[in-house]
């Protein structure tokens, strides 16, 4: 939802409500990028590599979390990076972040830390699902969780 | 030593932790106590620093006792991993009333975690089912996969009368076990089975060193 939308919204039309305006917005936790960058549908039976799985966002949100550079640099090696911009760019956050590679110099480029930490960990979906690109299986994205779980009938 | 919070600042954030609505025998939920819990995570901050600046795991998070005291001692990410629907409903609760914003979850079976995340995480926190009742020998499961999943060490609780077994088991995985401290865990009177109020069950703390 866009703020412009929320800049509107009342809840006036409830029984006994007089101005119902504004609403409070109740902020939800999310998966992060770097969670999505791990997972894989590998343990389906008949599925090969199952990775990277497509997203498919109804609802990011960004949150604030501490910038720690060391952490970031340390971070970046373990990263898919092609993954990581698709998965940004899908749900519309790919803002400067380069699109094959980190740049050579990232151990000390804190601009582009600073860009790395934003959207590994502070963009968020709340609610989407995971698409398996193999078998399309579909993964709900719940108040930020994705739900991995799998029937019997599919291990 | 390593600069850590308060022991009792760690305490009083555990002792506000919603607890399981109702617990379920077959998943073996037990929360962790604050004092245990507070202990443990003090210990692993102050003497060996493996949590703040670190990517954390906790296995079987449940309501998060362990992955919210981790995240406030400011490590850079806690990834709670949990089967559990209900307990991930009470742990986003307790996420958002603590206001922290370094933890991730994800609901899955803990012996079916992706192996993208092998060997991607710092430091594994976990309070693992004991593997009693019809649950015997999945500690030593959660245990596999905690070592899978760490490049450095694992912390978890087993029972004092397994500890043999537990050495040897971590041996074998290649990872290099110490007891760091015997506890006592007050389980509180939580199922129908439970004829006193409550039991205390001696517990060991390990620390395991993974190879690299």
């Amino acid at each position: 939802m866009k703020l412009l939308t929320h800049n509107m919204l009342t809840s006036k039309c409830i029984r006994g409500v007089n101005v119902g305006y504004p609403l409070v917005i109740n902020i939800i936790r999310n998966m992060k990028l770097f969670t999505h960058n791990m997972l894989t549908t590998k343990c389906k039976k008949g599925v090969l590599v199952g990775y990277p799985l497509n997203i498919k966002a109804s609802d990011i949100r960004i949150s604030s979390v501490d910038f720690n550079p060391d952490f970031i640099s340390k971070i970046i090696p373990k990263i898919d990076w092609p993954v990581l911009y698709s998965a940004a760019e899908s749900i519309g956050h790919s803002e400067n972040l380069p699109k094959e590679a980190p740049p050579e110099d990232y151990e000390t480029n804190e601009d582009f830390l600073k860009i790395a930490h934003k959207a590994l960990l502070e963009v968020e979906v709340v609610h989407g699902e995971l698409v398996c690109p193999e078998s399309g299986r579909k993964f709900p994205i719940n108040n930020g969780i994705p739900n991995m779980l799998l029937n019997e009938d599919e291990i | 030593m390593f600069p850590c919070l308060k022991l009792r600042k760690i305490e009083e954030r555990l002792q506000c932790i919603q607890e399981f609505d109702r617990p379920k025998v077959k998943l073996e939920q037990y929360v962790t106590p604050a004092h245990l819990g507070s202990h443990m995570l003090y210990t692993i901050q102050s003497q060996y620093g493996d949590i703040d600046g670190k990517l954390v795991a906790d296995l079987g998070c449940g309501c998060g006792a362990l992955a919210i005291g981790a995240a406030a001692l400011n490590a850079s990410l806690v990834v709670g991993f949990e089967i559990d629907q209900d307990a991930l409903d009470i742990f986003q609760a307790n996420i958002e009333e603590h206001e922290l914003y370094n933890i991730d979850s994800i609901q899955c079976d803990v012996l079916n975690i992706p192996e993208r995340f092998h060997k991607q995480f710092d430091t594994v926190l976990m309070n693992p089912p004991f593997g009693t009742k019809q649950n015997e020998g999945v500690d030593m499961k959660f245990l596999q996969v905690a070592l899978k999943l760490s490049n450095n060490c694992v912390y978890s609780l087993h029972k004092t009368s397994t500890r043999n077994h537990v050495l040897k088991h971590a041996d074998s995985l290649g990872a290099k076990g110490e007891v760091l401290a015997e506890l006592k865990y007050d389980i509180p009177a939580t199922y129908k089975f439970h004829k006193k109020s409550s039991v205390d069950i001696e517990v060991d703390f390990y620390r395991f060193v993974v190879s690299r």
